[in-house]
């Protein structure tokens, strides 16, 4: 049985799809078998982030309406063989995602892979309660400022209390926070919530921490999800959330200013 | 999978489940059918918690009124929804009353509704009354709702801002209190309010209330109680 895993957050723009593509590389190139569905009807972007936009003929919505079979819609990763993704339809609304719909394809998968990761669209709405609705473990993606906060804290509200662990009154969703596009020098000016403000407020596990990184735009520009460029900050930020996600005990890193160059450490500046 | 030999294949993903479930709602008891000062006095309860209003199922009391009278119900839902009211059914209604409630898809209710079991197979330990208070272990998230009908409430969590906890009796946050509290929600003044960390958006006992902007910035953070004293909001340091 996979592990269904939703990247949500509730408003837009704050690193979902940048997520869901560097964790699926992630666990992928750990051996495990990952699937990395696209969510976001209407405006797919995954495949642009995960570099297989020219080769989509199915969609999602296709496999739900029973047009297509699920081996005809997935496209295997060329870097990674346990990497398959699962694109959204340019062209239908998110409508065309049901519940039955949707479960039947999840459970399919379930029996062939090993996670399950839903890029879920920005808002509170039918396509991100889609997203949400099977998850076993939920991650938060959150923007160090209040109003990302107050609408993680709104998304997790939903996913104690609408899905289907909480329908069916089972243990609830497991929940982690990922903190995106930090800023620590931002944060120490006041200008930007720090991790302790906004784990205080959403209270939640901690699962990292990616740093406001030039090496994201890059990496998605040329459509490689950012955790393959081993030698940037954000890349190896990701890589730690994976480890730290499949259990391993790694410490926060990029969360203190930069280290003052020994020129400015010599002229005390 | 444990499944009976003779079970039909179909049985095996049931559609549906019914079951029984108790709700307690909140009762509208008319004393008149004067619409306009039904509006108005609507308006008042409403202002006092208006989050607890919003969406709300409510049953139409007709009990009071005049036996012969038919009940003018359009227009009386016409201005229960425009509050925001959900009218979901009347009771204490003459035949004639219940009839004409029917004809606008009212269900027509008795005290003892809660009793009538959907599901004879239900098994019958579900049968204990419901507790008089609830305890909440998980954080209360901004958009969510708890309510404690009849007793007290306890939240062992932070309640973000944009949550909403509200109690018949008394309310006991251990953790931060960032959303809105309202305790005494039946009008039992005596109901108080107890926090760790106040931080709230609306306190609120028996109807009265006091908003963020008027709570002293010198009693934000602490440890506070909130109960009435002579009819207006207090909050005290514990
Ligand atoms: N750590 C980061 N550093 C710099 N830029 C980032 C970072 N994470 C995301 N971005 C940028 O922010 C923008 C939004 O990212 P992304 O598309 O992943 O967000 P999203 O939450 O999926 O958005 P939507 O809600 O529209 O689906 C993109 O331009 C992306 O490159
Ligand atoms: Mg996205």
């Amino acid at each position: 049985m996979a592990k269904i895993i939703v990247i949500t957050s509730g408003k837009g723009g704050v690193g979902k799809t940048t997520t869901a593509a560097s964790i699926s590389m992630g666990l992928a190139q750990r051996g495990h078998r990952t699937v990395v569905i696209d969510f976001d009807v209407g405006l797919r972007n995954l495949d642009l982030i995960m570099g297989c936009e020219r080769r989509v003929v199915y969609d999602f919505v296709h496999v739900i309406n029973g047009e297509a079979n699920l081996s005809q819609a997935l496209i295997r990763d060329k870097r990674c063989d346990a990497l398959y993704v699962l694109p959204a339809s340019q062209t239908r609304d998110k409508e065309a995602l049901t519940k039955e719909g949707v479960g039947k394809v999840l459970e399919t998968l379930s029996q062939t892979y090993d996670y399950i990761v839903c890029d879920s669209p920005a808002g509170i709405e039918h396509g991100a309660n889609m997203a949400m609705y099977y998850a076993d473990d939920a991650i938060v993606v959150t923007n160090p400022e209040v109003s990302s906060v107050r609408d993680s804290d709104r998304m997790l509200g939903i996913l104690a209390s609408k899905s289907r662990r909480a329908e069916n009154n089972e243990e609830p969703i497991r929940e982690y926070l990922l903190l995106t596009r930090y800023v620590p020098e931002r944060v120490q000016r006041g200008e930007m919530l720090s991790v302790e403000d906004v784990q205080e407020i959403l209270s939640l596990e901690l699962l990292g921490v990616i740093p406001e990184s030039q090496a994201v735009l890059n990496a998605s520009n040329s459509g490689i999800p950012v955790i393959l460029d081993a030698e940037s900050d954000a890349g190896q930020a990701y890589r730690d959330v994976v480890a730290r996600y499949l259990g391993e005990d790694v410490p926060h890193r990029f969360l203190d200013t930069r280290k003052k160059g020994f020129l400015s450490r010599l002229l005390g500046s | 999978m444990a499944v009976p030999p003779e079970s039909d294949k179909k049985d095996f993903f049931p559609a549906l489940e019914l079951k029984a479930a108790a709700f307690s709602l909140p009762v509208l008891r008319l004393l008149n059918q004067d619409l306009a000062s039904i509006a108005e006095q609507l308006d008042a309860k409403i202002r006092q918690a208006p989050g607890f209003f919003r969406h709300a199922p409510v049953v139409i009391d007709v009990s009071s009124l005049s036996e012969e009278d038919p009940v003018a119900f359009p227009p009386l839902l016409r201005l229960l929804r425009d509050h925001n009211l959900i009218p979901v059914g009347i009771r204490g209604g003459t035949p004639a009353q219940n009839r004409a409630a029917q004809g606008v898809k009212l269900a027509v209710l008795n005290e003892s509704i809660q009793t009538v079991r959907a599901n004879a197979a239900e098994p019958k330990g579900e049968e204990s009354p419901a507790p008089r208070f609830k305890i909440v272990t998980r954080p209360v998230r901004s958009g969510q709702r708890i309510y404690a009908p009849g007793g007290d409430l306890s939240v062992i969590a932070p309640v973000s801002s944009g949550a909403e906890i509200m109690a018949d009796g008394n309310i006991h946050v251990y953790g931060p209190l960032r959303g809105r509290a309202l305790a005494g929600m039946q009008g039992d003044l005596n109901a108080r309010i107890f926090c760790q960390n106040l931080q709230a958006d609306l306190v609120s006992v028996a109807g009265r209330y006091r908003v963020s902007e008027n709570i002293p910035a010198e009693l934000k953070g602490h440890a506070v109680q909130v109960f009435l004293e002579q009819e207006s909001i207090r909050i005290e340091r514990l």
